[in-house]
């Protein structure tokens, strides 16, 4: 499958997307676009305080309002479901207990969406209040009530305490130690459109179909099939195309069950929309995240030892919850060398929305951490900022402490890139004064090495059809979020068949239709997608070939296919069309068509948490940050960013610029401004203008350096380009920020508020510093000790 | 609107809005619809449920991202905030307008050849706040740009894709009329 760059026909160009026309009229059918004949409408009343029991539900004086059509409550749908298999906590609407306001409580189906709400108004629920806890220090401060019945105890959801090699005794060997402590306030996805499911119900054959704004129909898919108790095959998800995701679509949601559930009680299709405030509150973002980083280094900067406590407020439910916890201690190893390594982390319970999986699913928040304190040691030693990373980064074909296997590596020449287009040598240590500039490195899986449910099965799985027409149709059960996966699978199939782009049909995202692929989540959909496009047209091909060649009168062997054209690479004059040898295979063959599949190979680590991790390659990403500084105001103006991000190779360089400057435009929302906070139990501002993003103005100028390293593991040799980018560009910006003003902003976001007050604490000769205080005092559990691998044994 | 009112307390409108219908003609696209609607049926409400013109997106429904703009009279304007009945006689253009007789605008042609758009979702909305400023303003700035578009949110692309579209298609059409 090597080839040169030059010999591919239809990758590494930077063809339109498959979906752009489409796009671009407005003929995207997106879920809330769809109206069925005789279709109704959904609201669903939320809770109105954060924790509470509730003591009566009276629907009566709704059910009676002329136009409402049916009414359920937590009674109709008692199965509890969870995106994994360890979280299965969340109910469709709250049964006995509401756990966070904006929770689901009851649903109503009306002839239309203005008498749904009215009748919300007519429902009588009577709570009975219970203390509700608000924060991390309540978690684990508030033992009763809890939360929720399971748990290691209190309000704690899971403990994680873990040791990879000798960490007192690097720490001992440490010439330098410092102890730093972060918060990364959480955010949301926000994505433009608003969640949205039209379900109907098919009495006759007792089918479900529900069309929905999701990343994972095959979780929906499940999550259905549990609550509604229906067998897997009476059930057929499809999601439309999805307008804006970056995670906050991945869960299985209350909405989505709920329609289903009216459409069977009324017998006709409904739609539920949710509004903005209540997408905020539906949530599943980032995880708020404390965290206190402990590293010895030698006195020329090399790691002798890392100790990582993170403490995550997890919200309500479980979520990705379980995954989380562990992605903010499993890479660390992977962008720089750790040769001892202590993970000890929190999750815990509130009474607020579920946090969940927001892009870069758990790694931003200790990237910040250790970035942000790499500079610091940088300092102390008296060391350059680049010098000292470039001693501990990891290379190719490495495998870290915690057992992750990184096969390609371009963070070094990421590095290089990224400080020359820069210009970081005239620049660091020599701007004027409110002026600053900063770099970080990060990494990222390509795709998480395990399914979210234990299971032997292919994870990603496409099936191609060719037509005696010369179209191949490719079924695909992926969901192009934006994110480019349908240009993608058309692209690698094209490249195969030698056919354009624009010769391949798609079917995607059907459960009824498509073959299964786990959905949008972990930047696992070109690796694994890819990977199975290709086998399946590696498939197709091979009958194809073989009556062309028999045509041809040459070896198989010989010939290559591009451009609608099959011929012989030794004397191209002898060649057939696509569509020729396709009709000449069926004639000999029947029909043809061929199924591919992908399964990343087992994980190297056994240990209890060795399943977050794993991936098939990583990225890599460098970022530097440039910034202007108003002491007067506070306000952090970022003038421009420079990231390089080793991509492996770009199947589409335009598509990966397109994730790179995605990434970065979320990462500087994040460092700059983004907050899901809370207030009086409420959240502060579930609201599109107040719940501040960049707009045109503030996005500063990227400039994106594409690294290309050759995955041996990736489709072609790509690697992900959706999540990684977004990681570094925060602790870059913090670095950048203390670059200028000498001061340390130890919190994200970085807000003008907090930047002022740290150079008041300046100027008050007091240390110019803005951030937590400490972490809460809980004793971890002994940590268990992991063998390590071979390589890092003493 | 949930977490402000007391829940249990009846507030209904005794069908008095829907007894209020008025029928109303309304120019979209260059074409002539009429429809009936409440008085407080937005523009945004009225092309989705009642002509099917779905191309015309929502974020927020409170005129905060810009998603659902259209033109009016070539200006660009958030169809959320805009009632039905105050727009009678005016001259409405949605995304589905842009398209002439199956062919492209050349703002959707760089739109779709620089991948300015990803999820597509504000796509329509940011392809209409362009279009009005390039009819005003045949070389915008990268200032001006920003600043005629700055009302329109985007989460995919952070945003330069489509400046540089904007760019593209300014000097396409400058150079057509050379």
């Amino acid at each position: 499958m090597a080839k040169a760059k030059s010999e591919f026909s239809v990758i590494g160009k930077s063809l339109p997307r498959v979906d752009a026309g489409d796009k671009c009229t407005g003929r995207t059918k997106y879920a809330d676009d769809l109206r069925l004949p005789r279709m109704v409408y959904g609201k669903i009343l939320p809770s109105i305080h954060p924790h509470a029991l509730i003591k009566k539900i009276d629907v009566s004086r709704a059910e009676k309002l002329p136009g409402v059509l049916g009414v359920i409550t937590g009674r109709d749908l008692p199965i509890q479901f969870g995106i994994m298999p360890t979280s299965q906590d969340e109910h469709a609407l709250a049964l006995d207990r509401v756990r966070y306001v904006g929770e689901p409580v009851v649903a109503v189906a009306a002839l239309d969406e203005e008498t749904a709400e009215e009748a919300l108004l007519l429902i009588d629920v009577q709570y009975e209040p219970l203390k509700a806890v608000m924060s991390l220090e309540d978690a684990i401060n508030i033992k009763e009530p809890r939360i929720h019945d399971y748990g290691p105890e209190g309000n704690l959801h899971k403990i994680v305490s873990i040791d990879f090699g000798d960490v007192d005794g690097g720490f001992g060997e440490a010439d330098h130690i410092r102890e730093d402590v972060y918060f990364y306030q959480g955010n949301t996805h926000l994505p433009m459109e608003q969640h949205s499911a039209v379900a109907s119900w098919n009495p006759s054959e007792e089918k479900m179909t529900i069309w929905s704004a999701t990343q994972t129909p095959h979780y929906v898919h499940r999550a259905l099939a549990k609550v509604l108790e229906l067998p897997d095959h009476k059930i057929r998800v499809v999601a439309a195309p999805v307008g804006g995701g970056f995670g906050g679509k991945d869960d299985p949601f209350s909405h989505e069950i709920c329609a289903c559930k009216l459409s069977m009680l009324i017998g006709r299709p409904i739609k539920i929309t949710l509004t903005r405030e209540e997408v905020f509150y539906a949530h599943r973002g980032r995880h708020p995240v404390l965290m206190w980083v402990k590293t010895g280094v030698t006195k020329d900067g090399k790691i002798t030892a890392m100790h990582f406590k993170s403490f995550l407020d997890g919200g309500a439910y479980g979520s990705y919850g379980p995954a989380s916890i562990y992605y903010t201690g499993a890479l660390q190893t992977v962008t720089y060398k750790i040769p001892n390594y202590r993970f000890q982390a929190i999750r815990a319970f509130t009474n607020k929305p579920a946090c969940g999986p927001k892009r870069a699913h758990g790694t931003p928040q200790p990237r910040f951490a250790i970035e942000r304190q790499l500079d610091r040691l940088a300092e102390d030693l008296k060391l350059d900022p680049i010098a000292i990373r470039q001693k501990n980064m990891t290379g190719p074909n490495h495998v870290t402490v915690n057992w992750l296997k990184i096969n390609s590596n371009g963070s070094k020449e990421c590095t290089e890139e990224v400080l020359k287009a820069s210009g970081w040598k005239t620049k660091f240590g020599k701007l004027p004064k409110g002026k600053g500039i900063g770099f970080a490195l990060s990494t990222y899986i390509c795709g998480a090495g395990l399914p979210i449910y234990w299971n032997e099965l292919p994870q990603s799985e496409v099936q191609i059809q060719v037509d005696r027409s010369g179209l191949v149709t490719a079924f695909s059960g992926a969901i192009d979020i934006g994110q480019g996966s349908n240009t993608v699978l058309a692209s690698l199939v094209a490249e195969v068949l030698g056919l354009y782009q624009t010769d391949v049909s798609l079917v995607t995202a059907d459960t009824d239709l498509t073959p299964i692929d786990l959905g949008t989540y972990s930047s696992r959909v070109t690796m694994m997608m890819g990977h199975a496009a290709i086998d399946a047209a590696m498939k197709v091909r091979e009958p194809i070939f073989e009556a062309a060649a028999e045509e041809m009168d040459v070896s198989i062997e010989k010939l290559e296919a591009r451009d609608r054209v099959i011929f012989d690479k030794e004397n191209p004059e002898n060649k057939l069309s696509f569509k020729d040898a396709a009709q000449l295979a069926e004639a000999k063959f029947g029909p043809i068509g061929a199924v591919g599949s992908y399964k990343p190979a087992p994980k190297i680590g056994q240990y209890k948490g060795s399943g977050v991790g794993p991936s098939p390659a990583y990225s890599f990403s460098t970022c530097v940050a440039e910034v202007d500084c108003d002491a007067e105001t506070g306000e952090v103006k970022v003038e421009k960013i420079w990231i390089a991000h080793d991509i492996g190779r770009a199947l589409n360089p335009l598509s990966v610029i397109g994730q790179v400057e995605g990434s970065v435009y979320m990462g500087l929302g994040e460092v700059l401004m983004e907050e899901q906070d809370f207030r009086k139990n409420l959240h502060k501002i579930p609201s599109l203008l107040d719940y501040k993003s960049l707009t045109f103005k503030e996005m500063p100028p990227v400039e994106t350096i594409l690294v290309e390293t050759d995955e041996p593991n990736g489709p072609f040799g790509a690697k992900e380009a959706g999540q990684g980018p977004l990681s570094p560009v925060i602790p870059a910006v913090a670095n950048a920020v203390y670059n200028a003003l000498g001061i340390h902003i130890d919190e994200i976001p970085i807000t003008p508020e907090k930047v002022l007050k740290a150079l008041e604490e300046k100027k008050k000769g007091n240390p110019p510093r803005v951030g937590p205080k400490g972490i809460p005092s809980y004793n971890f559990p002994e940590p268990v000790k992991v063998e390590v691998p071979a390589e890092w044994k003493r | 609107m949930f977490y402000t009112g007391a829940v249990g307390t009846a507030k209904t409108k005794g069908g008095l809005l829907e007894s209020q219908k008025t029928l109303i003609t309304l120019q979209i696209n260059g074409e002539r619809y009429e429809v009936a609607v409440t008085v407080n049926k937005t523009l945004l409400e009225i092309l989705r449920e009642d002509l099917d013109l779905t191309g015309t997106k929502h974020g927020c429904e409170v005129g905060e991202c810009g998603t659902c703009t259209v033109l009016i009279n070539d200006q660009p304007i958030l169809s959320c905030l805009t009632l039905g009945v105050e727009i009678q006689g005016q001259k409405i253009t949605t995304i589905e307008g842009l398209e002439q007789n199956g062919k492209l605008h050349p703002i959707q042609q760089a739109f779709i050849e620089l991948q300015a758009a990803q999820c597509g979702y504000c796509t329509p909305g940011m392809l209409l706040s362009s279009k009005a400023l390039l009819d005003e303003n045949k070389n915008p700035s990268q200032d001006e740009i920003k600043e005629a578009l700055s009302g329109n949110l985007c989460r995919c692309t952070g945003y330069w894709k489509i400046i540089e579209a904007v760019e593209l298609t300014a000097s396409r059409l400058g150079a057509s009329k050379e």
